[in-house]
């Protein structure tokens, strides 16, 4: 582990840019259960990272808590320059609420399970916040809209209702509505586990397209081909602290932790 | 050889006729009842004829319109209460939710009948006068309103929690989410408790003829005892009553279908 928090060690990777993703010092009990102990994480502008680990590890709650769903116990998160103290007691603060509104506007949120508005159209869902949150015209949301669901190869269904809609369809108009925010980074939490196998393809080939775009990420994931395929670097988590990082070679080829080697063992078994 | 098609085909014959026979006794059994039970009241009530067409054309003429207009009134100004009262109810400002509980409890806990009295003979009292159905209204609106409170509320909980993470994570404010996100779901959701409302609002208006209001029971009991016909001017009533509920069922059926066809 090294201390900046990067896992280059020495040598940043060229394409990369400056930190633009900082988490530091991040620690989260839910009641008496300590379930992130200390996480440096920094992120740099065009890098994807992959996060790894065992169920339970803590790996979804800190993407949680990078843009707040989870309001930290302890620590901070810097994006893009806005930085966020964790204040556990005056969570619910007006204050407290707005910034992390503004936090989350620079950082693009998608879920296990999708959670497109059911009552809404495909082209609403992505409209609907740049519209009323973003306050940009309805013209402009749309064109901007139609140009992401280009992107995911979707703008033929834009007039549809998700209901119509299979699983990996669904989640790659997640993606097209988060992009339509136009945030800075992009935060995945496990976006192919609740798809069928058959359909987890098409997530994937997107997102990749997205990480070789250098669209800056955390990706939590159990797909261990796409993550040595797309991420620049891997993160593996274990009971709440980063117990290995560096390139996916370095990572999933060879793991200097013994944890690491343990959990890869497994993975690759079942 | 198996026929497969003939077999197939025999098969759908037979359960068409099992099917055809459940409805066919299904409807012999409501004429049956109805001839028993309607008969059995045409005599209790010692029917004369020509008053039954009289005073039914009456009462349905001036009294269901005055009913239909005061369920309607009533439901929808109870409808807002009930949004409002369950975002009070799951307010954290101790303040809104206070209110709100304290609404439901007081209403929930006395009864309905009493409310009316109140509001129309104890509020003048106080300087505030109102005539007959806007006093209706206001009761039959406050009573259902609270209890419509608790189906908000259920149906707001019963939005999934992902709805609102998934705002939240797009940057929408809280009262943004509620309105765009979470309420418009809620709503369907809630659509069929709210049918039965309003089906359990026609039959309860008629408590608001104590007050003088001229809707279906009024009028019924009015004509019935200056006729001398008490008895047969109530069973006329009680047919109008249960007309409306079978039509807004029916509607209520219809509506229900097409949510469900809208399937999200």
């Amino acid at each position: 582990m090294t201390a900046s928090g990067h896992g280059y060690g020495t040598s940043v990777p060229q394409h990369l840019g400056e930190v633009i993703i900082t988490a530091a010092g991040i620690e989260k009990w839910f009641g008496s259960n300590h379930v992130l102990r200390g996480v440096d994480l920094e992120v740099r502008r065009r890098e994807a990272v992959m996060v790894i680990g065992r169920s339970g590890s803590g790996k979804t709650t800190l993407l949680r808590c990078i843009n707040f769903l989870e309001e930290p116990t302890i620590g901070f998160v810097e994006i893009d320059g806005l930085r966020l103290d964790a204040d556990p007691l005056q969570a619910r603060s007006r204050a407290h609420q707005e910034q992390i509104r503004q936090m989350r506007l620079r950082a693009g949120m998608l879920f296990q399970d999708f959670n497109l508005f059911p009552h809404m159209t495909v082209l609403g869902n992505c409209i609907e916040a740049p519209v009323r949150v973003r306050g940009i015209g309805r013209d402009e949301a749309v064109s901007l809209a139609e140009t992401y669901l280009e992107k995911v190869g979707l703008l033929d269904k834009r007039d549809e209702y998700p209901s119509r809609l299979s699983g990996g369809q669904k989640q790659r108009v997640a993606i097209a509505r988060a992009l339509s925010m136009e945030p800075k980074v992009l935060l995945f939490d496990e976006p192919t586990s609740a798809l069928d196998p058959e359909l987890i393809g098409e997530v994937l080939n997107v997102m990749e397209d997205l990480a070789h775009e250098g669209t800056t990420m955390i990706v939590v994931t159990h797909e261990m081909h796409f993550a040595r395929d797309a991420a620049d670097r891997i993160v593996f988590i274990e009971d709440g602290v980063i117990v290995e990082q560096g390139p996916p070679e370095q990572v999933l080829d060879d793991p200097r932790v013994e944890s690491t080697r343990r959990f890869l063992r497994r993975f690759l078994d079942t | 050889m198996v026929d497969h098609d003939a077999v197939v085909e025999s098969i759908a014959a037979a359960q068409d006729r099992s099917r055809f026979r459940f409805r066919l006794i299904f409807a012999l059994v409501w004429v049956v009842l109805i001839l028993v039970v309607g008969g059995g009241m045409v005599l209790a009530a010692e029917t004369d004829w020509d008053f039954v067409l009289t005073a039914g054309r009456t009462i349905i003429v001036l009294g269901a319109p005055i009913t239909i207009l005061v369920s309607v009134l009533s439901i929808f100004f109870a409808t807002i209460l009930a949004v409002l009262g369950a975002l009070g109810r799951l307010s954290t400002n101790p303040v809104l939710n206070g209110i709100a509980s304290f609404y439901v409890s007081l209403i929930r806990g006395t009864p309905l009948l009493l409310q009316i009295f109140f509001i129309y003979f104890a509020l003048p009292q106080l300087g505030i006068v109102l005539p007959a159905i806007p006093a209706g209204v206001t009761a039959l609106a406050l009573n259902y309103g609270a209890y419509m409170t608790e189906i908000f509320r259920a149906g707001i909980q019963a939005v999934p929690r992902g709805q609102r993470e998934a705002a939240q994570a797009l940057g929408m404010p809280e009262s943004l989410l509620m309105r765009r996100i979470v309420l418009p779901q809620a709503v369907r959701i809630v659509i069929p408790a709210i049918g039965n409302e309003f089906i359990a609002m026609i039959k309860d208006s008629a408590l608001v003829s104590i007050i003088t209001v001229h809707e279906t029971l009024f009028l019924a009991q009015r004509i019935g005892r200056s006729q001398f016909q008490p008895v047969a001017a109530l069973l006329i009533a009680g047919a109008v009553y249960w007309v409306l509920t079978i039509i807004f069922s029916f509607f209520q059926a219809r509506l229900e279908q097409r949510l469900r066809r809208s399937d999200r």
